[in-house]
């Protein structure tokens, strides 16, 4: 019997098999395209700070020593370490904006972190189905919250609320903005928490439980800790977010760096000096690279933080895996 | 009696939990409801259609539309194929199982024909974890920073060059903000969302499908091309849609490369700056000069933003429940 | 042993106790073989899984290859159409020729081979397209589009798997649909679309229920006129009842091959007849 369709697949035979090596080609560069952006970003954000260790220009004005150091004199923390670059005098010491970075990022961790772990504790061990199908696009919701919406919320109402109710002297203070950011933090620390609570072998329930235990002592006692990697790596994810976050501290943080421990009194963090300018700045010039060398940083200890998170969550993943239900 | 109080105190506890979860809905409440019962005053017609006028105390905000749709358009075509052609590489083109084991059968099998094709086994699984941890740090980089690379990378590099390669000098057309480089930043920020979504919807085609193809004698371009995508594709559709969601909102990356406040024209071309509904929510809160007369047209914006964003993200979330409602059946 | 032959007879087999080496070559072979196996080495990285097989596999009729579980006759088989080379450390030495050709020369193309040699697998994998397009995929792939064509080439392999009458009225709903056993006669109507020369069958009824098993051996004793079958299976019952030539596979060895009424009833080998008796396995 005559094989029917020989010729016709012969023909095209090659052309297949050539458009599949050059397929493979296209797919195996793509491959590398996150890795190549990876090392972009760092090279390029890198290179516009090197005229800090380069350029005596730029050196005068910006320099390790400076960001770092004591520049000025005065009586108290907030006279000795000032950010001011485009004073007479420029001073540009980052520690202002460390401090008010780690202000809110610890406001808004103080918020987020016990309110996203009882949620998704609520959420994996007692609520009905039916709710905790409810409460999931809940949060998805609230994470689909653009950040700069959520900086206008905290700017026009929050704001104002807080101050009615407290009376602040201030209207935009690290409270403000915090809570804010922790708004923002909770789907984050809810998701992962909720996921590693979740993987808990039923077994473990089982065995508390015939031992006589209660609901909760179960899942605060046996449940929890069994998830505590996956708790401890939405901490650190949440920190790496709330790091790097822009628009909501640009917005609800009042804009002004100055070194005050106070919560009470306005703030500005990394992202946010950046955002706010580098629409001003000379290209080139050591202002301009004194805010890439705030991006290097940010960049830098977000790196460091989202590895270790993901580590940790990678780890987790490995010992479920391996472990019995 | 122990047993009572125990019991009590059991309740009590977990009625604290439960009373976080109340407390996230009445936040997501407040915030939608207090933007919404403003905002939906402001949302006429005239306001979805008309540039602003009066120093923007009035008008519509029609530019800010169109410049974030062109945005996000740009911002889809390049981040979906890529990302897509991304996960497709880590999902299909690399040993499935993962590197130690590979390494581990590259060391025993010394002294045995097909080493060599072990060890670029190996070295394809090397080059897959890294590229996963790759995707995971880009989607922790902060927006800013994306916002700093697309000024130092996109415009002070690729663009100045191209200026210098192709426009008389002095002259400066690439090399300064536009709609192409706010789309390229933002792509490189939505590209891990849409590569996880995709790895997670090719992972749901079973393998003896792949199986089934090849033994008719498909090659594996043609195996992805006809069996593994169109059967993954509502998974895709879902992570594009998200990640689409998610650079809609940002405000951040298109700081410094190419967003505007007032523009007199409406972009036409993908070197023109544009204006941007958050950009314009960012400006009108924090630099205007007289809040109290634009909060109207503010609260307008942000409702429409909002608005966007949630269209999206429910769009999104819907494709993905009911594909998976209909794996499991 | 009693055993149920093809031809529908009851047989009372009286094995001897001699054993004899297995011999590649069966008493009858007027052909030229289709397959030709010698000295052939199979190795999952370090561990052999296969050793120095040898056999001839004769043109349009049915050879089976049975043993216990993890003797290695599915890898066997699917050495034939290449099918392992997608698992990593897979390493082979020794000879499988199709039609006199080396299959594992250097310069071989393996995605022409795969069309040559079709394959049915143990649990049926339709696409997830109508019952239509799983069938015409594989002349899609060549650049056929003529509508005619296709239509012709569904409709042919449709029938000669024993679907046509079944299915005519909805080729275009979804393959996922059908029964497990429509799936399955789905499957092979796939692989006979292509018009290979050689059929593999990798356990193929294992996952029906009794009718549909019979339905599919049923198919097996049709196709043989047109298609060289090599089937596997872990029932020796369905072995008896649909081939011509029977292997025997043991801890990757071949123990002993021939014709199937001599496997069955006059086995060469003890270990052969330990088998099919029962004793084991």
């Amino acid at each position: 019997m005559k094989r029917r369709h020989e010729e016709a697949f012969g023909r095209r035979e090659r052309w297949r098999l050539r458009q599949n090596a050059a397929m493979t080609g296209l797919f195996s560069v793509a491959g590398w395209v996150a890795i190549v952006f990876i090392f972009l970003i760092f090279v390029f954000t890198f290179k516009e700070t090197i005229p800090i260790f380069t350029d005596p220009e730029v050196k005068k004005e910006a320099n390790i020593g400076k960001f770092f150091g004591e520049p000025a004199d005065g009586p108290t923390l907030m006279d000795r370490y000032v950010w001011q670059p485009t004073s007479e005098v420029p001073k540009v010491s980052l520690w202002p904006i460390i401090l008010g970075t780690l202000k809110a990022t610890v406001v808004g961790l103080l918020f987020a972190c016990p309110i996203g772990v009882a949620a998704a504790l609520f959420s994996s061990e007692f609520a009905p189905p039916k709710l905790r199908e409810v409460i999931k696009p809940v949060i998805e919701l609230l994470a689909g919250i653009p950040s700069v919406v959520m900086g206008f919320f905290a700017l026009i109402v929050l704001a104002t609320w807080l101050q009615h109710t407290f009376g602040f002297t201030y209207r935009l203070n690290a409270i403000n903005a915090g809570l804010a950011l922790g708004f923002a933090l909770v789907p984050i620390v809810y998701t992962i928490s909720e996921d590693g609570l979740s993987a808990v072998p039923r077994s473990y329930r089982e065995a508390s439980y015939a031992l006589g235990a209660t609901r909760f002592q179960t899942a605060w006692t046996v449940v929890l800790p069994a998830a505590a990697p996956a708790v401890f790596a939405s901490f650190v994810l949440a920190f790496g977010r709330a790091i790097g976050e822009t628009m909501i501290l640009l917005m609800a943080g009042g804009n002004a760096a100055i070194t005050s421990f106070s919560l009470l009194d306005p703030l500005r963090t990394l992202s946010a000096t950046i955002a706010a300018e580098m629409g001003e700045v000379v290209v080139g010039g050591a202002h301009y690279s004194a805010l890439f060398f705030m991006g290097t940083l940010l960049f830098v200890i977000t790196f460091i933080s989202n590895t270790f998170g993901q580590w940790v969550i990678n780890g987790m993943q490995r010992r479920m895996q391996g472990s019995a239900s | 009696m122990l047993k009572g109080n125990r019991r009590v105190a059991d309740k009590f506890a977990i009625t604290l939990l439960g009373a976080s979860v109340v407390i996230i809905v009445a936040i997501l409440v407040v915030i939608v409801g207090n933007i919404v019962i403003h905002g939906v005053r402001a949302v006429t017609w005239e306001f979805l259609t008309q540039a602003p006028r009066q120093g923007l105390t009035a008008g519509g905000i029609m530019p800010a539309i169109v410049g974030t749709a062109a945005l996000v358009i740009l911002m889809s075509i390049v981040a979906v194929p890529l990302g897509v052609a991304t996960a497709v590489y880590l999902h299909e083109y690399t040993p499935a199982e993962g590197l130690n084991l590979a390494w581990r059968r590259f060391r025993v099998s010394k002294g045995l024909p097909g080493r060599r094709k072990l060890f670029f086994r190996a070295a394809s699984a090397l080059l897959a974890t890294v590229t996963r941890s790759a995707v995971a740090n880009l989607a922790g980089v902060p927006s800013i920073v994306f916002g700093l690379f697309g000024l130092g990378f996109f415009i002070q590099f690729i663009g100045r060059n191209i200026d210098r390669a192709t426009q008389p000098p002095g002259e400066v057309l690439w090399g300064q903000g536009s709609l192409l480089w706010a789309a390229c930043t933002l792509a490189l920020l939505t590209l891990p969302t849409v590569i996880v979504a995709t790895e997670e919807a090719l992972r749901t085609v079973p393998q003896d499908l792949r199986e089934a193809s090849l033994a008719l004698g498909a090659t594996q371009w043609e195996t992805i091309r006809r069996v593994v995508l169109p059967s993954s594709l509502s998974g895709i559709m879902t992570g594009a849609i998200l990640g689409i969601s998610r650079g809609a909102g940002e405000v951040a990356p298109i700081l410094f490369t190419g967003a505007a406040y007032y523009l007199p024209y409406l972009p036409g071309d993908v070197t023109d700056q544009f204006m941007h509904l958050g950009y314009h929510v960012l400006i009108l809160s924090t630099q205007s000069p007289d809040v109290e007369a634009t909060k109207p047209l503010l609260y307008g914006t942000v409702f429409v933003l909002l608005a966007l964003t949630f269209l999206l993200n429910l769009t999104g979330v819907i494709i993905r429940s009911r594909t998976r409602s209909r794996l499991h059946r | 042993m009693t055993i149920l032959t093809t031809t529908g007879e009851f047989v009372t087999s009286a094995a001897p106790a001699a054993s004899t080496t297995a011999s590649p070559r069966p008493a009858d072979a007027h052909n030229p073989p289709k397959i030709v196996v010698r000295d052939f080495n199979f190795f999952y990285g370090e561990s052999k899984v296969l050793h120095g097989i040898e056999l001839d596999i004769p043109e349009k009729q049915v050879t089976a290859l049975i043993g216990p579980s993890g003797c290695g006759k599915s890898t066997f088989l699917r050495s034939i159409n290449r099918m392992n080379d997608i698992i990593p450390g897979a390493r082979v030495e020794g000879l499988i020729a199709l039609g006199g050709k080396d299959l594992y020369a250097p310069h071989v193309d393996v995605v022409a081979l795969r069309r040559r040699v079709g394959m049915v697998f143990q649990k049926s994998n339709p696409f997830s397209k109508s019952i239509y397009e799983n069938i015409a995929y594989g002349l899609r792939i060549g650049g056929i589009k003529d509508r005619r064509i296709l239509d012709e080439t569904v409709e042919r392999s449709l029938q000669r798997a024993a679907l046509w009458d079944e299915v005519k009225d909805r080729l275009n709903a979804s393959a996922l649909a059908l029964s497990g056993g429509q799936q399955q006669r789905l499957c092979i109507a796939r692989a006979l679309a292509v018009d290979p020369e050689v059929l593999l069958m990798d356990e193929p009824a294992s996952a029906l229920d009794p009718i549909a098993t019979q339905k599919i051996e049923e198919l097996v004793y049709e196709l043989k006129d047109n298609y060289t079958i090599v089937i596997v299976t872990h029932n020796m019952q369905q072995a008896a009842r649909v081939s011509d030539r029977t292997a025997f596979f043991m801890l990757g060895k071949l123990v002993e091959y021939d014709n199937t009424r001599t496997i069955f009833m006059n086995p060469k080998v003890k270990l052969t007849e330990d088998y099919i008796t029962g004793r084991f396995g």
